[in-house]
């Protein structure tokens, strides 16, 4: 099925607004098409496919909102739902924060987040990919379980102020697990990109293929503080909870920890250690991202971390408005400066350590110091004199990435990963750390 | 527009009731009949196509949320989706294709699709599906059994219900505190070639809180959430009633919460937080309420015996098992002490998985998992049966939308009371070295369910059979296996209650599942503490 072209998204959301008898109204649509295919065990399990579009209305009396959604659009329950949201807001409270929805905005060029062969993958080709990655499993006497997901998304927004934003975007993700038959080692890979053909399936099998045949008849090491290479894929999922904390307001309010004693915060204090480097470009070629957020607010380039020190946090247009400042709205993906030496370079470089290709169950343990526990997974080994020299067994961690990027040693060349955690993008540099803290060994392989 | 459904004839379309006020959950149920007659479109359409197995599922999925903080209403939001996903077997494969355009054309092209995908993944198939019969039940139906609909309660008095509890924290010393509180109704209708037709009407509610208190000399925080669960309950839940109470150094809910008196509770109970002594790490004989446990069972029995786990269907992402088929036959594997009784239900009444059928069309039941310390049985769904010989389906099938596919998902996984009379008061004075731990926190288990760390909302250190103040910093890491064998006592009957999620994650692409857990206080010996301070 097509996506809305942005004339016929236009049309639908003016009526929608048609309807309205609220003070303002705002109509948010997203439609997706795509499908999946999952395999286990060297075999197909399930797939599928999915067209839905799904519209967002809220609708606002004075300070009162109320937000409702549907997916049927003939008028009948298209008024209906208004008149939902409308009910919703009439008899909700008064929110002293809600803000006016914004009026037209000046954006920048769309980004290049759609590409017409990634929308047009169908399950022939999907199964074909797969076949692909099959073939590297059976070739290495291996057990296969991954997936394969293609989507192409239309997105737009209107408002009763006049605001009118449309976009699309498309994506294809691939993530493999490959067990050896006796079930003593594992490896993984995992890549996402807009456009399909930046996908080699058969590479990113034979990299999982590599670690599972290497992983095999793993050694205990003592758990303790360890020089560790964190490959993207094990980075991402640290640090996006690092990235995705940078908000003024809970670290205004003290509950942050970019809180500080006396009411004052870490925005504009050194952070991290000062090679650390990260922002934000919705116009990034490897990794693009909306000009706009589900407000409709502008998304523009932005420096989070620079040289260690907290330079911008995410401002709410609320929380804008009570300090005074422009509302910085929150990016959908960011990219972190690195060198141009490879994982096998900071290997060499590495007299002894530990190598962890995936960091998994990754849960807060305490907001105040963003504190972390998780476990490595599906490949770590040790590292001695530039080498690997045997694979190692799991470890569950408890760390800081705040702590973490203090005891930053080393950064590679950054590549587009994707986060087994919150499946989120971001462009990570492999890392070394020194000192990172295992606190317990898994028997889990 | 053609093709996307705007403004076609659509065959589900309910007629618009002049008031908006009529019950939102009544007004948005479609008619039975209409329900079979979409179903059998699909039905139909796939066997055309050559599919040797079909259902058919068609889902009105709606929410409410009301979200507030201090004395603020952040957000009312009421969520409504609707469509249908088509699953089939044609070659021996599956296949599945979803749409939100229930106009005949749309469902007779999504039939189509689901069986072409199957068709074309059949080449990837070692060997093929192999389903445990299902007889046909014909045109039932199942509903929650709840007292009063959330969805009919005013938003006015919901929203004002919260803003008090958050006027009660507030003025008991709060910093902060955030509410919430969630509506859930699946209207859910399933058919199959096999000659079931099922419309069921299921509700969940959940409240929740988090209290936060900020010392601001010394810029350190803490929180305390809410002790309620979410439940398969009506508004009914939100009824204080005092015999439904447990007490013990702080107040516990069984299927009654009293919010107001938790938020209060919370309030003065984040300030204790904030002075406590920080744990001394070693080991410690710990007493978990089962609002801490409840997750523990999730994570170390409930997932671990997930039967496509076992089998490495979910290697890439939620992981395998350590519970392998091997240690199973054995019928000796033992898992816990021979206290440890852990059984699986889909029926229970209040839990979050309590449905009548599950989403293949299988009737539910109660089954034993763990039986006096001992693997005995796994979660199995239709097409796995036949692997641990069984001839029919646990029934522990489950989506969580009409647009996703459905897979075996964990039931209600509980922890049998004991069978000899003892009280959560009871059990701490006998201990002499321990922490009495309340509510749950950080929760993290590795892929094959062996290492754990849990953490907590309450931790009391208990010395010599006495509760001697509040602890911080705790968190309790574990072995599954060995965790399960320091089980030294269960609190009986009178203190079993419920714990659960509505966000039980697997699948890929993910999808959420709601469950519950049930268990009586619990007492395991000698498990090892860590302290989780650190400075940044």
């Amino acid at each position: 099925m097509a996506l809305l072209t942005q004339d016929e998204a236009r049309t639908l959301l003016q009526k929608v607004l048609s309807f309205s008898k609220a003070d303002e109204c705002q109509v948010s649509l997203n439609g997706s098409t795509g499908g999946n295919i999952r395999y286990a065990l060297n075999s197909v399990s399930t797939s599928g496919a999915l067209d839905q579009l799904n519209l967002q209305i809220g609708s606002v009396f004075g300070k009162k909102l109320g937000i409702s959604t549907i997916n049927e659009y003939d008028d009948a329950s298209l008024e209906k739902a208004v008149r939902r949201s409308e009910d919703l807001a009439r008899l909700a409270p008064d929110n002293p924060e809600h803000m006016p929805f914004l009026g037209p905005q000046t954006y920048e060029a769309p980004s290049r987040t759609y590409f017409p062969d990634t929308a047009s993958i169908h399950s022939k080709l999907r199964a074909d990919l797969v076949q692909q990655s099959l073939q590297v499993s059976r070739d290495n006497k291996l057990a296969a379980a991954g997936f394969l997901e293609n989507s192409a998304g239309c997105y737009a927004l209107m408002n009763s102020r006049g605001l009118f934003a449309y976009t699309t975007s498309t994506a294809v993700n691939f993530s493999v697990t490959l067990r050896t038959e006796d079930g003593t080692g594992s490896g993984y890979a995992a890549r996402g990109y807009n456009d399909i053909a930046k996908l080699d399936v058969l590479a990113a099998s034979k990299t999982a293929a590599w670690k599972a045949s290497r992983s095999s008849g793993a050694k205990a090491l003592e758990p303790g503080k360890y020089t560790v290479i964190l490959e993207p894929a094990a980075g991402i999922v640290l640090l996006e909870n690092l990235y995705g904390a940078l908000d003024a307001r809970s670290a205004d309010e003290g509950r942050s920890f970019l809180s500080m004693p006396g009411g004052k915060t870490r925005l504009g204090e050194k952070l991290v250690d000062e090679r650390v480097n990260i922002y934000s470009d919705p116009h990034n070629e490897e990794l693009p991202t909306f000009y706009y957020n589900g407000e409709g607010q502008p998304q523009k380039k932005m420096s989070w971390i620079e040289k260690g020190v907290v330079k911008n946090l995410f401002y709410s247009r609320y929380w804008a408005m009570q300090k005074g400042v422009t509302p910085v709205p929150q990016p959908d993906a960011i990219i972190m400066d690195g060198g141009t030496s490879s994982t096998e370079d900071l290997i060499k470089s590495t007299e002894k350590g530990i190598l962890v290709t995936r960091l998994w169950y990754i849960r807060s343990v305490d907001p105040q110091t963003l504190l972390f526990t998780g476990l490595t997974r599906d490949g770590t080994f040790y590292i001695e004199n530039g080498e690997i020299k045997f694979p190692i067994k799991n470890f569950r961690f408890n760390e800081s990435p705040v702590i973490m990027l203090n005891n930053l040693e080393a950064l590679g060349k950054p590549e587009r990963t994707i986060s087994g955690e919150s499946n989120g993008s971001a462009m990570i540099p492999p890392m070394k750390i020194r000192d990172f803290t295992f606190t317990s060994l898994s028997d889990a392989v | 527009m053609a093709g996307m459904g705007i403004g076609g004839v659509l065959l589900g379309r309910i007629p618009v009731l002049g008031s908006s006020f009529r019950p939102r959950t009544e007004s948005a149920w479609i008619d039975t009949g209409v329900k079979k007659q979409l179903a059998d479109v699909a039905l139909n359409a796939a066997r055309s196509k050559g599919a040797t197995y079909v259902d058919v599922r068609i889902g009105r999925y709606l929410n409410q949320f009301v979200i507030t903080r201090e004395d603020k209403v952040l957000n009312v939001v009421d969520t409504e989706s609707y469509g249908m996903g088509i699953r089939v077997i044609a070659n021996g494969c599956w296949g599945f294709s979803a749409t939100d355009k229930l106009d005949k054309d749309s469902i007779a092209r999504s039939a189509e699709m689901a069986v072409s995908i199957a068709r074309e993944n059949a080449r990837l198939q070692t060997r093929p599906v192999q389903l445990a019969p299902q007889k046909g039940f014909g045109e039932v139906t199942w509903k929650t059994p709840i007292i009063k609909n959330g969805f009919d309660i005013p938003i006015k008095e919901k929203a004002d219900m919260l803003l008090t509890v958050n006027d009660a924290a507030m003025k008991g010393g709060a910093s902060f505190i955030d509410t919430a509180l969630f509506l859930v109704n699946e209207q859910k209708y399933f058919a199959s070639t096999d000659g079931s037709y099922i419309d069921q009407d299921i509700h969940r509610i959940w409240p929740t809180f988090t209290v936060t208190k900020i010392d601001s000399k010394t810029g350190k925080f803490e929180t305390r959430d809410s002790l309620g669960s979410p439940m398969g309950m009506g508004y009914e839940y939100l009824t204080p009633d005092d015999s439904k109470k447990i007490k013990t150094v702080t107040t516990l809910y069984t299927d009654r919460y009293d919010m107001l008196e938790d938020a209060r509770l919370a309030a003065v109970q984040v300030g204790e937080k904030l002075a406590a002594k920080s744990v001394e790490p070693g080991k410690y004989d710990l007493v978990l309420d089962p609002s801490n446990l409840y997750l523990t069972i999730h994570e170390s029995s409930g997932h671990p015996s997930e039967l496509d786990r076992v089998l490495g269907y979910e290697a890439n992402f939620a992981g395998t098992s350590f519970l392998t088929l091997d240690k199973w036959k054995t019928k000796k594997f033992n898992y816990g002490s021979k206290l440890v009784n852990i059984v699986a239900d889909k029926t229970q009444p209040g839990s979050l998985g309590a449905v009548g059928y599950d989403d293949e069309g299988v009737a539910c039941k109660e089954w034993d998992i763990i039986r006096d310390g001992v693997l005995v049985n796994y979660q199995a769904i239709r097409d796995q049966a036949h692997i641990i010989g069984l001839d029919e389906s646990q029934g522990c099938c489950y989506s969580q939308s009409w647009q996703d596919v459905q897979f075996q998902r964990m039931a209600n996984i509980s922890l049998r009371p004991g069978k000899a009379p003892l009280t959560p008061n009871e059990l701490i004075k006998n201990v002499e070295k321990g922490i009495y731990i309340v509510g749950a926190g950080s929760y993290s288990i590795d892929q094959q369910r062996y290492n754990f760390q849990f953490s907590g909302q309450l931790f009391y250190e208990i010395r010599n059979g006495k509760i001697a103040g509040m602890l911080k910093d705790v968190a309790y890491q574990a072995n599954t296996q060995e965790f399960w064998n320091s089980c030294a006592a269960i609190c009986d009957q009178r203190d079993y209650r419920l714990g659960g999620t509505f966000f039980d994650g697997k699948g890929q692409p993910p999808q959420s599942n709601a469950v519950s857990h049930g268990s009586a206080t619990t007492r395991f010996n000698g498990i090892n503490v860590i302290n989780t301070a650190r400075k940044i």
